[in-house]
This record gives C-alpha cells, structure tokens and sequence, in this order.
C-alpha cells in the first residue's frame, strides 16, 4: 500500500514536472517579444532592452529553462504586468471562486446522474432506460455556452427567477453550476447505467435474489456498491474536464473565477498569470486523480486486501 | 402416486408436473422445458443428469422462480400443497431462500465480491430482523456447519480471500442460513478440483443424513450421482427420459440414453476401463428431433429397425418409424421406474 | 472527458473479430437509424456549398435590418428567416457559412489527430519497452490539463487562424485514438499470426500494416466519430470565447456570443446557432455510438 502511494507520488511529481516545462515551451514558441507587451507600445527602444536583459529573454534557451525551473520550484511565478501582483497572488484569489463552482456542479452532476443512471440500468432496454439515454446524449450535445445562455434567456430574462451574472449569494450560483454540471451528469448517468446494467448480469445478484429479496433490495444491497467503484474514478477523473468546463462557463456568467481569469490573461498576453493558472489547474488535476486512484483501491475488497488469507 | 395425499406425510415435497418453459429464441419461441414431470421426497437427494443444453439447470431455475423474465410457464410446481406456478410474486419470493435455497455453480462468481461472506450468509436472517449480536454467532455456527476451519475469523473474510472448495462450503452455508426443506444444488461440484468435490459431497450428504434436507442435485456427472443421489431423473433435450431410485437405474438403465450415459462413464475400477462415448452431439431444444427426441443417436432404434423392416432403402439410417414419428410418453415400466422409450419393456435394451 | 471510458471500452475489443450486431437496439427501427446519417449529410453538403448557398459579407451591415426577427422582410427585400444580428447581418447565413467552418476545422482536426494517434498508438502498441513508455508518460502529462484549457492558452497566444485552431485542438485530440490503437495493438502483438508472422522474419512495417492496421480500422473510425462531436463543440467553445479565430470569420460559436447582449429582444442571434451546432453533435454522437457498441462493446 505504501509502496503504491509512493508510486503514484512519483509520477505525480513527474507529471507536474511535464506541465511545467509544456508550459515553458507553449509560452517560449508563442509569437510576440514578452518585454514589448508588458512595457506597452510606447516604451522605448532602451527600455524595452533593459526589460529583455531582466526577464532574460536574451540568455540561452536551456539557461532560460533552468531559471524558469529554478523560479517554479519556489513557488515563483512572476509578476501579473497587468495586475502589478504577484501572479500566483492572482490565481489563488481567484480559485475559491472556481473552486465552489466546480464543487456545486459536481454535486449536481453525481446525484442527478447515479439517480438517472440507476434508473435506467435497473430494466436495461426499458422505456425508462431510452428516454434517459436520449436524455444523456443531448445533455452532451449541447456546448455548455448555449445552455448558459439559454438558462439566462428562461430564468433570468423571462421568469425572472435567479440572476443572470455574478456571484455573491446562492441564487448566483444555481445557474452557472447548473450549467457546468449539464455534460458531467450525462458522463455520470451513462456510466452508471453501463456499470450497473454489467454488474446485473453477475452471477451474485442471483445469488441475492435466490434469498428472496426484492429487486430494489437487490439493487441497492448487492448492485449498487460495485457499480459505484468505476463511476467513484470517472468523478475523480472528471476534475479535468469540469475545470475546463468552468472556464468556459464563467465567462458567460461574469463569474469571477480562475476561468475568466485565464481567457483576459490569454488575451491580454500576461504569461505570468497564465501559466500560473494553468499549473495550478494542473496541480490539482493531479492530486484528484492521484486521490481517485486511491479511493478506487479502498473501495474493491479484492484490490484494497490482496490474496488469500 | 395419487395426488389426494396429505403432502406432510408420505407425499412428495416437490411436485413437479408437465413443466414447460418456453423462451423467445432468434427464430421464434423454444420450448426449452417439455412437460417435465418428477418428484422430490422429503429428506431425499434427487438427481437431475443430463447433457449440457438438456434443460436440467433451467428446471432448476424454474423451480426457484428465476427464469429470464421472458420465460413462459405452463404446468405445475407443487411444492407441499401449493402451486408455486400459480402463487403471488411476494408469497414466491418468501419460498426462495426460506423454504427453496439455491447453491450455484460458480461459487466465486456467486459471491458478492465486497461483502464479507459472514454478512452474505447470513442476509436472510437480517433481513428477518434477527438483531446484529446473534448475527455474528448465527454466522460463525453456519461456516462451523460446512465444516470451515475458524470460522470465527473467516467471517471477516471477502471472497476472493476463500479457496475454491471453502467458497463452495461457504455458498452451502448461504443456502442453509434460511433452513430450507428443499436445496436446488446446480453444478455444485463442477468447478472445484477433484478432491474438493469428494469433501464437498460428502459434506451434502452429511447435510441430507443429520439436517434431513431434501436436495434436487443437478449434474452432468454420473459418478457424482452415484455418491449422493436416492433417485435420479435424466433429462435429455428439455425432456424426461428416465426417472427411478438412483442404484436401479444405474445398475439397470430402462432407456438407451441413460444406457450410453451409464456406458460412457469410465468405471475406475471395473476390469474394462475403457469408456464407450456416446456418438453425435446432444439435440438443441430449439431443433428438437421429431418423435423420441433421442432417435437420431440412439442405438437401440436402429437395432429395433433392423428387426421390423429390412426394407429400408440403402443409405437411409435404419430408424425404426415409430421412433421418429410418435413421441413416446414417460410410463411406469416397472414399480417405481418410469421411462420414454418405446421399447423399453423389451429387453433390448443392452 | 467521456472520451477515456471510450477509449477504454474501444481498446477492450482488442483483436475482437466485428461481430453480427445483436438486436440490442430493436426498437430503432431502419430508416431511423439512417437518420443521423442523412443529418451529417446535409451539413457536410451545406458545408461544402455555403457560400454558393448564401451570399454574406461579415464586413456589411445595415443599420435598418438590426435585429429583425425571423422571418422578417430586410430592406432588400429578401426575407430574415432567422432574422438578423445587432448590426443587421442575416442569422441564417452565419449559421450555413459556421456550419462551413465547425465541419472544416473538426474535419481536419480528426485527420491530423488520428495519424498522429495512429502512429504513436501503433509505435507504443507494437514495440513496447520505452517507446510505449514514452508515449504513455506523454499522454499523463497532456490529460493534467483540461483539453479545452490547453486549447485556449495555445490558440490564444498564437496568430489566429484556422491553423492554430486546429493545431491547439489536435494536442488533445490524438490522445484517444493512441489509447484505442496502442491497445489493440498490444493485444494482437501477442497473438500466434503475428508471432508466426514475427517468427517468418517479415519485416515489422509489413506486420504492422496486414497484420495490426486491419484491426484497429474499425475502432478508429468510433472514436473519428465521438473526438469529431468533442471537436466540434471544443471549436464552437473557443470561438465563443473569441479566441483562434480571425473576428472575420463566421463561426457558431461567435455568433452566439454576439447574440448574448441582445438576448433579451433578440433571442434568435444565441439559439439558432446552437441548435445548429446540437444537432450536428446529436447525429454524430449516435453514429459513433452505433459504432462503439460494434467495436467497443465489451465482450459477454
């Protein structure tokens, strides 16, 4: 077990590692001078050198590299020329924002899905089961801009019911976690059933219904549990997806979030803020990952205590 | 055999009359269950052999109620004095476990691998409301029953922590927890090693000796009927062929199915140890010959066909015609020894 | 992204011959399940006659026309089906000439994303030892970002153009195909033709194109469906945020954002567009399921 969590440390470490210097890579071969943009179009020609030998532009790639690395390791990630702050500062005090939201839709996204799911995958091929399979493959379908803006139009334009932008209160929330959870519980609702509709097929659950218990107590003493193990990674996987999913989704809710961060960072070329924001997307990505991993072994007898005894 | 008996005393505890079991199949229904007919005496091991694809895990199944929901029943399952056909899904439900257990072949696919085997076995009871002090000792009772070393310990243990034959043991405790009168048992032994299976059976009929639990043992295996079984039924292609107390038919086959079946067995140490197999491949309930559904394999028909008509065109199978135009009825041949065979008064047989 | 559990599910047919498809989906009948193929035809047709279809110019607009509702008459005379955008432009032609750019771009983008999956797939599968590992770490590191995530920041910080879009879209994108292809081709590495083939001294190129391509084809063309779907609305995402894309370009995504200010008396600009967009996603997404649950169903 601790040879495995070490393990996996390891190749976190690695994986950010890789994140890091695809990062450098991206912002090194992106076209435009960083001295130019962060001084403005009215620096001189002097100043704009003085900057390059500063940032080090000028120094050789690998040395460049090496710095970069060095600075990353502690925790320096430069300054926002546009925020006039640290960049890292930026981020983190945008990340509780995106954080809570990502939060809000997973939530949504595991109880609507599993309940979706479960119910279709019970009676595989049933009624239920293609009207919820329909249902999932528009939820997938639809980019999650549209819906947002389509949920604005319905509840915030015409029945006047819940904000359309913003953040603040709980009513800010519902519709932009609404919305980022739209496609996750698709992914939930059709994973689900898949597993549950598999596991229906195992040998136990004759097993449990040769001790005459009911479909229900079937499904929800013996199905359930060990269906759940595939769908308990997917969400941990998810965290990705989601995240990504955010960014988009906060820029058509004004939410203030890492993810509108990100999109006026990119577009005002502050590399600082960026690649601090995208590292620490990534950072999380692979610690939930890692913790997924690590539940999905807890969950399964078989994995969790190997062997025979 | 009269129905009128009062079941509790000498009567059956399972009836089973003229079951049929029909399932959708790609080209229409299949009759996979054709007008099925036996009886398990209380306290006795019946026998239910046949070739795979010959219906004996399906009635099995029926008998519990857990056909495919697709299924369609017809005829009777009387089980003391009712029909279980004909009975409420809740009343059905309340003989599955309590009255009727089940063991299953495939005893670690049967397990439900993230729950103890201390709490699997002892669902029935919890569910009855038997509160969770005695559940542990009810456990520990049901594992030192099949005989598991420690049980107290092996409780705590998931499945795949078992060896084959302690997760068979430990099914066989599953089934015992809700003290049935009557245990299907499919393949009990099929996927477990040879050694295993000896313990395994002698562990069944300790089980049928002191619990006096009756047990329908279906099997494909001769010699396991043998140890274990007081009567035996053989099925082949979804029907009854021969039925009789187990020694008999084994010593004295009535119809030339069970005769290949008994002759296809090795006997270890009989002088000639050379098995004879049975020719051809078992017939497909969906394609269920005409007539005697064995006449295509059968031996004894050709031999029959011989004497009645010599004029047989040449290359034609010499098949007697009553066998591959008139399906033969199960009769009494003798007191207690019924078979499907037209010529099995005859003494042809051999 | 759904996209692993495909992968995985598609990698699982291993060397799995194509099956006769079970009656699993009796009740769609026939011409039913030929209807999204018939949608895909119709946009891939408009997409290749758009701007024979309607005549637009991203450039005019006419401050008359401004937010016509569908159906309404323009000053020319012709009819705003769709009605017209906040500077006069006709809704209908942005949704043709979008159809134009989302199918191009995630057309081109499947392409370069497949040969580049295909090939690392094959080189991972196939040879093992530190190729696979390579390839395998690569991957690790690629899905530690977001698709859409990495997308922007490569899109954004790059000239935009059809190019970038489809190169920032393809760093993701090839991921699935080299799971799907590296899985099979593991699989069949192992099995006794391409041993005997191996043992025979064929050369390794020929035993990877008789031997190991034949089987990965039908996969492939699954997951071309479902990364095709996720490509389409990864652009539509990207434009909407008004990144990679020149702004004369027309294009679902930016149509809708365009319509965002005017939602509340002109609905049409956002939804046309995005149902357009969905009902592309929908007919793709059925085909490909249509072909997971042929190539990728699991084994019973």
């Amino acid at each position: 077990m601790i040879q495995s969590i070490a393990r996996r440390l390891a190749l976190g470490g690695f994986v950010m590692w890789g994140c890091v210097t695809l990062i450098f890579v991206i912002i090194r071969l992106a076209p435009g001078d960083q001295a130019t943009i962060a001084l403005g179009p009215d620096a001189t020609a002097e100043e704009i050198e003085a900057a390059r030998v500063r940032l080090g532009v000028e120094d050789p790639l690998f040395l460049q590299y090496l710095s970069y690395l060095g600075r990353v390791l502690t925790l320096d990630f430069g300054q926002s020329y546009r925020l006039g702050t640290p960049a890292m500062d930026a981020v983190l005090d945008r990340f509780p924002a995106t954080f809570q939201l990502a939060i809000a839709a997973m939530t949504i996204a595991v109880v609507v899905g599993i309940t979706l799911g479960t119910i279709a995958g019970g009676r595989p091929d049933g009624v239920v089961d293609r009207v919820v399979s329909s249902l999932t493959i528009s939820l997938q379908s639809f980019p999650t801009f549209w819906v947002g803006i389509m949920l604005i139009l319905i509840f915030a334009l015409h029945l006047r019911i819940l904000p359309s932008a913003g953040s603040g209160t709980f009513s800010h929330l519902i519709l932009p976690a609404v919305t980022l959870a739209f496609p996750q519980t698709a992914i939930v609702a059709r994973l689900t059933r898949s597993s549950l509709s598999e596991s229906m097929q195992e040998a136990y659950v004759q097993t449990a219904r040769s001790k005459g218990l009911t479909e229900p107590q079937v499904l929800i003493g013996h199905v359930l549990r060990n269906s759940m193990i595939p769908v308990v990674t997917i969400v941990g996987l998810q965290t990705g997806a989601l995240l990504g999913g955010a960014v988009v989704v906060e820029n058509v809710f004004a939410w203030p979030g890492l993810g509108s961060l990100i999109v006026s960072s990119v577009s005002a070329r502050d590399y600082a803020v960026v690649q601090a924001a995208a590292l620490l997307i990534a950072a999380v990505v692979v610690t939930l990952n890692m913790v997924a991993d690590l539940t999905y072994s807890r969950l399964d007898p078989r994995i969790r205590i190997g062997g025979r005894a | 055999m009269s129905a009128d008996m009062t079941p509790e005393d000498t009567g059956p505890l399972l009836d089973v009359r003229d079951l049929e079991v029909v399932l959708p199949g790609p080209d229409g229904p299949v009759r996979i269950l054709d007008r099925v007919s036996f009886t398990v005496g209380a306290g006795r091991t019946t026998g239910l052999i046949g070739e795979s694809g010959s219906g004996k895990s399906m009635t099995a199944m029926a008998i519990i109620g857990l056909l495919p929901r697709d299924a369609q029943t017809r005829g009777e399952l009387r089980w003391r004095s009712e029909d279980l056909l004909t009975a409420t899904p809740r009343r059905r439900r309340r003989v599955r476990g309590r009255e009727i257990a089940m063991i299953f072949q495939d005893p670690l696919a049967s397990l439900n691998p993230g729950q103890t085997i201390g709490r699997q076995i002892t669902e029935i009871p919890r569910r009855d409301g038997m509160p969770r002090r005695e559940l542990g000792s009810t456990a520990v009772d049901l594992l030192e029953r099949v005989e598991i070393p420690d049980p107290a310990r092996r409780a705590n243990n998931y499945p795949h922590q078992f060896s084959g034959g302690m997760r068979q043991r430990a099914m066989t405790a599953l089934a015992l927890a809700g003290k049935p009168q009557l245990i299907l048992a499919d393949e009990p032994t099929t996927a477990l090693d040879v050694t295993v299976q000896a313990r395994i059976l002698a562990l069944l009929r300790r089980l049928r000796d002191e619990e006096g639990t009756a047990m329908l043992l279906v099997s494909h295996d001769l010699r396991v009927m043998a140890h274990v079984a007081d009567d035996l039924v053989v099925m082949y292609a979804g029907q009854v062929c021969e039925r009789g107390p187990a020694p008999d038919v084994l010593r004295r086959p009535f119809h030339p199915y069970t005769n290949a079946l008994v002759k296809s067995v090795p006997a270890v140490h009989a002088k000639s140890a050379i098995a004879d197999p049975l020719p051809g491949s078992p017939a497909n309930p969906a394609e269920r010959p005409s007539g005697c559904a064995f006449h295509p394999r059968c031996p004894l028909t050709r031999i029959m066909a011989q004497g009645v008509s010599s004029a047989n065109a040449i290359g034609t199978p010499p098949i007697h015609e009553r066998c591959r135009t008139e399906q033969p009825e199960v009769r009494e041949i003798s007191p207690g020894r019924w078979s499907a065979c037209h010529f099995s008064s005859e003494e042809a047989v051999r | 992204m759904s996209e692993i559990a495909v992968a995985e599910s598609l990698a699982e047919t291993q060397y799995q011959e194509p099956q006769p498809r079970r009656s699993r989906r009796r009740h769609l009948s026939g011409a039913l399940r030929l209807l999204p193929y018939v949608v895909i035809a119709v946009y891939v047709l408009i997409a290749l006659t758009g701007p024979l279809l309607v005549d637009y110019d991203p450039l005019s607009t006419s401050v008359t026309d401004r937010l016509l509702s569908p159906g309404s008459v323009k000053g020319d005379g012709s009819t705003a089906w769709l009605g017209t955008d906040s500077v006069g432009r006709d809704v209908l032609a942005q949704v043709v000439l979008g159809a134009r750019t989302s199918v191009i771009i995630a057309v081109l983008t499947v392409l370069v994303s497949c040969v580049l999956g295909l090939g690392l797939g094959l080189l991972a599968g196939y040879l093992g030892g530190w190729p696979d590992t390579a390839v395998a770490r690569s991957i690790d590191i690629l899905v530690a970002f977001p698709g859409i995530l990495l997308a922007i920041v490569i899109a954004g910080l790059f000239r935009p153009g059809y190019l970038t879009v489809i190169v920032a879209l393809a760093v993701g994108g090839w991921i699935g195909f080299a799971r799907v292809v590296r899985g099979v081709a593991m699989s069949l590495r192992e099995r006794d033709w391409v041993d005997a083939a191996r043992v025979m001294a064929v050369a390794r190129i020929r035993i990877v194109t008789r031997h190991v391509l034949p089987f990965v084809v039908g996969p492939v063309v699954a997951m071309a469906t479902l990364e095709f779907a996720l490509i389409v609305l990864a652009e539509a995402g990207l434009s909407f945020l008004g990144i990679g894309l020149p702004p004369t370009a027309v294009s679902w995504g930016q149509t809708v954002a365009g319509g965002k200010e005017y939602l509340e008396t002109a609905w049409w600009i956002s939804a046309f567009p995005g149902l357009a967009l969905a009902g592309l996603v929908i007919s793709v997404g059925l085909v490909g399921d249509q072909l997971t649950a042929r190539y990728g169903g699991r084994r019973r």
